[in-house]
């Protein structure tokens, strides 16, 4: 079994702050991670090979920095690493993003699964999984909990949704995101790291994939974003002072002025 | 302060600590509640190959030495003193076949225990053989194609959970530990049994049994190297383990001293955090102090140990009879400076203070070691006369 398990490195926080003037995030003095959906996705495609043999393959697209994920990745358990590194890539949407992924993933040849985390930390959007699908051409399933069952060409899996579980089965080759549920991500190993250290991590650019520029990153993108902004606070708290019965009267008073009571 | 370690011992110092941290922190009050031996952690710390660090890499292991153990035990007593004990007990499981075992030894045991597929201990201490372990009363009697032991071991750690034991026992009864000899036992062997569990003050996560031999035959190749020097390969045994118990002791120590400083700069009194009172500042100080010292002995004995030095005797002992007591008076005021809430088992400082107790207590108790150095300074002395 061939599968293939794309994974993006995060800024390590959620008090990221942006800069006014290039509307981006700072990533100055900030460390970076495996965005944590993507772990579980990761584990899960260790967990397959474990079960069924085969190969797990790690892909990437970011700058030249996100090699120090895809090596995390094979301390995890990852047989081979991607990155999608080239100034063309920048400044992806989701969609160039989307389409970015395909291209590679086609490049890498036969495979049998695509799993991607449910989202990630930083942009939030949830797309690129169902969007991959779209442009592989190949089912998609979202919110994953739990590989059922899986055989020749197919599979059968647990998809958390509002209220329980939906159990679908598929063909295969497919795409799914999962959730947290689906496992617990193990901690590297000792072996893995030594082995992580050494291991080379293939770079594929724009030429590699053989795909026009215009196709990807910024100018391949449907969306831009025009501004990020802070919301305003419009509401603020008051504490009132003084003796606890003032206060009541005070507080019984704001809420008769307000029309509550 | 700066101890030149190595990246690969930065490595496994850094994964021991995220084990510690994200996998036994979570547990380690419910385990030392239950006194339930930690199979899960056992099987984390398998899986990060925490297990292969101290076995050669001929037999599927890292190939690390004392200071890559110790650094392990450290990390792991941080947080948790009976996991680390779980844990290194099996290193003195195996030294005796890793350094006196025969090849065909080596190949059957130490892979499984690399992988953490299988468990081991070490027994020598018996009901009339604590600090005067020479006293054993054990036997393994030849017959043909083997030994038939009898006797009982007492206090011993990992008694029932390990799967390959090092039983040392006298082979020859007329001649005391000259008679004593190193052999290899399976658990589920005819005629080999465990006591009733101990109930412990500390290290309660840990298993503690009798091991019962009634007539129990072993098979010939179970003899570790040659009959008669078993006393002796415990002893040299020891002289190499005695930095891990250093290592735990610096361990717990290390983890009372954050755990003091959390609490004291939180807790407000007199109309200030505690850490800010100079008689508290004070105690942190020393503490900080004796734990730093006690790391910079267990690792130069450890790397002492790895250098390959014909007698550590002295260096190994003080290691861990230093960082021992420093590991019970941290722990001690540790509990003092977080007053009530130190000794209360919704923190975990109470329990550092247990566990810290024996170390000054196993593989040699404090004072033995301390004749010990003694015998070895007026050994120098009387050869340079």
């Amino acid at each position: 079994m061939k599968v293939i398990v794309c994974l993006k490195q995060v800024p390590g926080t959620t008090q990221v702050k942006i800069d006014p003037q290039t509307n981006t995030l700072v990533r100055q003095g900030i460390e970076n991670i495996i965005n944590p959906f993507d772990t579980y996705a990761l584990e899960e495609g260790v967990r397959l090979r474990e079960r069924f043999g085969g190969t797990v393959t790690a892909l990437s697209m970011g700058p030249p920095q996100a090699e120090a994920a895809l090596k995390e990745a094979i301390s995890l358990g990852a047989d081979e690493v991607v990155l999608l590194s080239d100034k063309a890539f920048a400044g992806a949407d989701t969609w160039a993003t989307s389409f970015t992924l395909a291209q590679a993933i086609n490049n890498v040849g036969q495979y049998d699964l695509v799993i991607c985390g449910r989202q990630t930390l930083d942009g939030d959007t949830g797309q690129v999984g169902p969007e991959l699908s779209e442009m592989l051409g190949i089912p998609f399933i979202a919110y994953v909990s739990k590989i059922e069952e899986m055989a020749e060409g197919q599979m059968r899996v647990q998809r958390m949704v509002e209220e329980g579980h939906e159990v679908i089965e598929t063909s295969l080759p497919a795409v799914i995101t999962v959730v947290k549920e689906i496992n617990v991500p193990r901690l590297p190993s000792l072996r893995g790291i030594m082995k992580s250290k050494s291991a080379s991590v293939q770079l594929w650019t724009v030429k590699d994939l053989g795909v026009d520029e215009g196709m990807v990153g910024l100018s391949g993108s449907y969306t831009k974003v025009v501004k990020i902004f802070f919301p305003q606070r419009v509401c603020q708290g008051e504490i009132f002072q003084g003796e606890l019965g003032s206060q009541i009267d005070c507080l019984i008073g704001k809420l008769r002025d307000g029309g509550l009571v | 302060m700066e101890y030149f370690l190595s990246e690969e011992q930065k490595t496994i110092k850094g994964l021991a600590r995220r084990v510690a941290e994200e996998r036994v922190l979570p547990v380690r009050a419910e385990l030392d509640e239950t006194e339930e031996f930690p199979w899960a952690i056992m099987k984390e710390l398998a899986d990060a190959d925490m297990f292969r660090v101290f076995i050669p890499e001929e037999y599927e292991g890292l190939g690390g030495g004392c200071l890559e153990l110790c650094l392990v035990v450290e990390e792991l007593s941080r947080v948790c003193g009976a996991i680390a004990v779980c844990y290194a007990v099996n290193a003195l499981g195996c030294f005796t076949l890793i350094d006196f075992g025969s090849e065909e030894q080596r190949r059957k045991y130490l892979p499984d225990v690399a992988s953490g597929k299988r468990l081991t201990a070490f027994a020598l201490t018996e009901p009339t053989a604590g600090s005067d372990a020479a006293n054993i009363k054990t036997t393994a009697e030849k017959v043909d194609g083997g030994y038939v032991l009898n006797g009982t071991k007492q206090y011993i750690t990992n008694g029932g959970e390990a799967e390959i034991y090092t039983v040392i026992a006298l082979t020859d009864k007329n001649r005391g530990v000259r008679g004593a000899s190193a052999i290899i036992v399976e658990k589920g062997a005819e005629g080999f049994s465990f006591g009733k569990k101990e109930k412990k003050m500390g290290i309660r996560a840990t298993a503690t049994r009798e091991l019962i031999f009634r007539n129990c035959f072993v098979p010939e190749e179970n003899l570790i190297g040659k009959a008669g020097l078993g006393f002796i390969m415990a002893m040299k045994l020891f002289d190499r383990s005695r930095p891990g118990i250093g290592a735990q002791a610096l361990g717990i120590a290390q983890g009372a001293l954050e755990a003091a400083v959390d609490y004291t700069r939180q807790r407000i009194q007199f109309g200030q955090p505690l850490i800010s009172l100079p008689v508290v500042q004070d105690i942190l100080g020393d503490m900080a102090t004796q734990v730093e010292a006690a790391r910079a002995l267990v690792y130069a004995a450890a790397r002492t140990v790895d250098s390959g030095a014909k007698n550590v005797t002295e260096v190994s002992a003080m290691a861990k009879v230093f960082a021992s007591d420093v590991a019970m008076k941290v722990t001690t005021d540790a509990v003092q400076v977080c007053g009530g809430a130190g000794y209360m088992k919704d923190y975990p400082i109470e329990k550092m203070m247990r566990d810290a107790k024996i170390t000054q207590i196993y593989e040699g108790s404090n004072q033995v070691l301390r004749n010990a150095i003694a015998i070895e300074l007026r050994k120098r002395k009387a050869r340079t006369e």
